[in-house]
């Protein structure tokens, strides 16, 4: 068998993912020496149709869009969403708690009414297709990048964690932010970020979103040893955590 | 005498975002000639309201990856105004010197991974480690030292952690900006390094000029990143309140993209107009080397965009070193950051690496955002982009289409769009197919 053949796709997003990707710096052409990067618009002028791995970042926000998706899905082998706005909708999501014509409206004034300025609920790329391994995070932790790649690579199956954010702190030995009045999303948010937020002394905002089964009683238990509100907590979970089709936790 | 041109690029290659050419001339005579933006747009106006003053940075750092910190940074100091929040010497030099780390990592990933490509005449940086393995090496250390930087002062490399109103969660030990120090005088010899092979190739900078006005910050005492009163070389200024009747945003029907004006149907920034407005506050060793390219302040080439960045890179390191040098002279220290709450709007402008940024936000009583206002530098250049056009296709049509489509995509990249950042409200159009060939 040759060399696996990669493309890198883009939609609603920052593109600060694929950054990362060039951000694996000398890195990046040990990478490129054993795939074959067949289309990635940011970094080269090459395009192609034919490829087994597609990875995708970005929601989907438009019915062109969905269609896009669709297209490239039926050429990959394997899907990999890269990143919040692929894996779970991430902050893109917030648009889905308003009235999307009064969204159009409030950004484009009288032309938000205009049919090109069509915009739909934000999707996570698999609310449209199937999508067989997820990297979480906002941006996605490089490492971890690597790491599935690596896995794919050697047909193994990339192990992802599917336990909260406060094991990784803990285990680094991290003052917890709720002692200093922080509400931090770190007990029912999925680690493998190294806790890397709330080491810096900021909250977790729960940008990789929920773990698997989130422990909601101890979340609710910290609430209340802290003194704080339930409502507290909901309000930071709306930046990642809106409107998600796949997956509800309620508090 | 080429007479036909037919040039319909979807999604322009080596560039933040999606952005479409289309030409068409027939006998001779150009029929139409559009820069277009098919991003999908993402509402971060609308999406911002009713969330807390404390999570805004956290919010709008997402409308881009390449300049997440110019974005926090913004919009901290927006808040920050709108609060009514002094901050400390400290934390001021701090912040400017994170700024300076993403000015330099925008920039070398610019010249170095997405423009440089062009003047080898090839598709991407990969082939040209095979042509110029040294410069890349040179390139990605480079690169790479920024991206320590950020993440040493802002908690990672994209979409900072550390900037909060008020101050920061945490600073760098002093030990840790020495050992920055050293990493940046390293760094200015490997700007030579780069200056060199562009020099190498700087007869590949197509010669194309369009008297254009250039608009950016300027700040009295340093060249300017970070604040200041907006400035034009048409002679006129403004305070960083008015951005909104400087940027002029209005919607036009045939790319349907917000543009901007101020005193021409146009104006652009970034690296070229700060250039062009602040020359005389450049660092001697950023002077020196535009001396090398025969740059002079008043250029209007837009292509020359991508030198004005390599010049700004040799401005940013030394003026970080002056920086931690200051910190390290009175020493650093963690302090205390305490915000209250309360009504009130705030603006506060910074330049990202490609132009002036501007937010503006308006907060309850409890801190909550109840509106706000963003003008991102690609929308101001977006009008220029489409004005360059209409002059350079007729100048170079007799060169055939390749050469047009190529200049033309060049040309684009040379405004090291972001055009994510300027599809957060763009109105969006894709190309219609009364054009297509």
């Amino acid at each position: 068998m040759g060399k696996p053949r990669v493309a890198i796709f883009d939609f609603a997003c920052c593109e600060g993912c694929q950054l990362q990707i060039v951000n694996m710096e000398e890195e990046i052409l040990d990478l490129i020496g054993a795939v074959d990067v067949v289309e990635w618009r940011e970094g080269m002028s090459e395009q192609s149709d034919q490829y087994d791995i597609a990875i995708v970042e970005g929601s989907i926000t438009r019915a062109e869009d969905e269609e896009r998706v669709k297209e490239i899905r039926s050429r990959a082998q394997i899907l990999i969403a890269l990143g919040s706005c692929a894996a779970t909708g991430g902050l893109n999501k917030l648009k889905n708690n308003f009235d999307l014509d009064e969204v159009r409206r409030c950004v484009y004034g009288k032309d938000g009414s205009k049919e090109h300025l069509n915009t739909l609920m934000t999707k996570a790329v698999d609310e449209v297709v199937d999508v067989d391994y997820k990297i979480f995070g906002c941006p996605i932790e490089l490492r971890e990048f690597v790491y599935v790649v690596r896995c794919l690579l050697m047909g193994k199956k990339p192990e992802i964690p599917e336990y909260p954010v406060c094991v990784e702190c803990k285990s680094k030995g991290n003052v917890c932010l709720w002692e200093s009045g922080q509400v931090c999303l770190g007990p029912v948010i999925r680690a493998g970020c190294g806790a890397r937020c709330p080491s810096a002394g900021f909250r977790c905002f729960g940008c990789r979103g929920y773990v698997d089964s989130p422990n909601v009683d101890a979340a609710k238990e910290v609430i209340e040893k802290y003194g704080l509100d339930v409502e507290d907590l909901k309000t930071k979970m709306v930046l990642f955590g809106s409107g998600s089709t796949k997956q509800q936790v309620t508090i | 005498m080429i007479k036909e041109l037919n040039i319909d690029v979807k999604h322009v290659t080596r560039v933040e975002g999606h952005g479409n050419i289309v030409v068409n001339a027939r006998d001779g005579k150009v029929e139409k000639v559009q820069w277009q933006v098919p991003e999908a747009p993402r509402f971060f106006e609308a999406m911002i309201r009713g969330r807390s003053y404390e999570d805004i940075q956290t919010i709008v750092s997402r409308i881009c990856g390449i300049c997440s910190i110019s974005h926090s940074l913004v919009a901290t100091k927006a808040v920050e105004a709108a609060l009514g929040i002094e901050v400390s010497k400290q934390t001021d030099l701090i912040r400017r010197l994170l700024h300076y780390s993403e000015q330099l990592q925008s920039h070398v990933l610019h010249i170095g991974y997405l423009a440089a490509p062009d003047f080898f005449g090839v598709k991407s940086v990969v082939p040209l480690v095979g042509l110029a393995k040294d410069a890349v090496l040179t390139i990605v250390r480079a690169h790479r030292v920024a991206n320590e930087w950020s993440e040493l002062i802002g908690g990672r490399v994209t979409h900072p952690i550390t900037l909060i109103p008020g101050g920061f969660t945490r600073v760098p030990s002093e030990q840790q900006f020495r050992h920055l120090e050293q990493r940046l005088r390293e760094t200015m010899a490997d700007i030579g390094a780069i200056a060199d092979v562009v020099h190498s190739v700087a007869g590949e900078v197509p010669a194309f000029e369009r008297d254009t006005e250039y608009v950016s910050l300027r700040e009295s005492s340093v060249y300017s990143f970070y604040d200041g009163q907006i400035v034009s070389t048409d002679g006129y200024t403004a305070e960083i309140d008015d951005w909104e009747s400087v940027a002029n945003e209005y919607v036009v029907d045939q790319s349907t993209a917000k543009w901007a004006k101020w005193h021409r149907d146009s104006y652009a920034v970034g690296a070229l107009a700060r250039f062009n407005n602040n020359f005389s506050q450049l660092s001697d060793s950023a002077k020196a080397l535009a001396g090398r390219f025969g740059f002079k302040q008043g250029c209007c080439n837009p292509y020359m965009n991508t030198v004005a960045q390599l010049v700004e890179c040799a401005e940013i390191a030394e003026s970080s070193l002056r920086i931690i040098d200051e910190l390290l002279s009175v020493g650093v220290v963690e302090e205390k950051v305490s915000v209250k709450p309360r009504a009130g709007v705030g603006v506060a402008a910074v330049e990202a690496p490609r132009g002036i940024l501007f937010h503006k936000y308006e907060f309850d009583g409890d801190g909550k955002c109840v509106a706000g206002n963003l003008c991102i530098p690609t929308n101001q250049n977006h009008a220029n982009i489409q004005n360059d056009f209409e002059k350079l296709v007729p100048e170079i049509m007799d060169q055939g289409q390749e050469i047009v489509r190529q200049r033309l995509e060049m040309l684009v990249r040379a405004y090291d769009p972001c055009i994510s950042c300027s599809a957060h409200m763009l109105d969006v159009q894709f190309v219609g197919g009364e054009s297509e060939s």
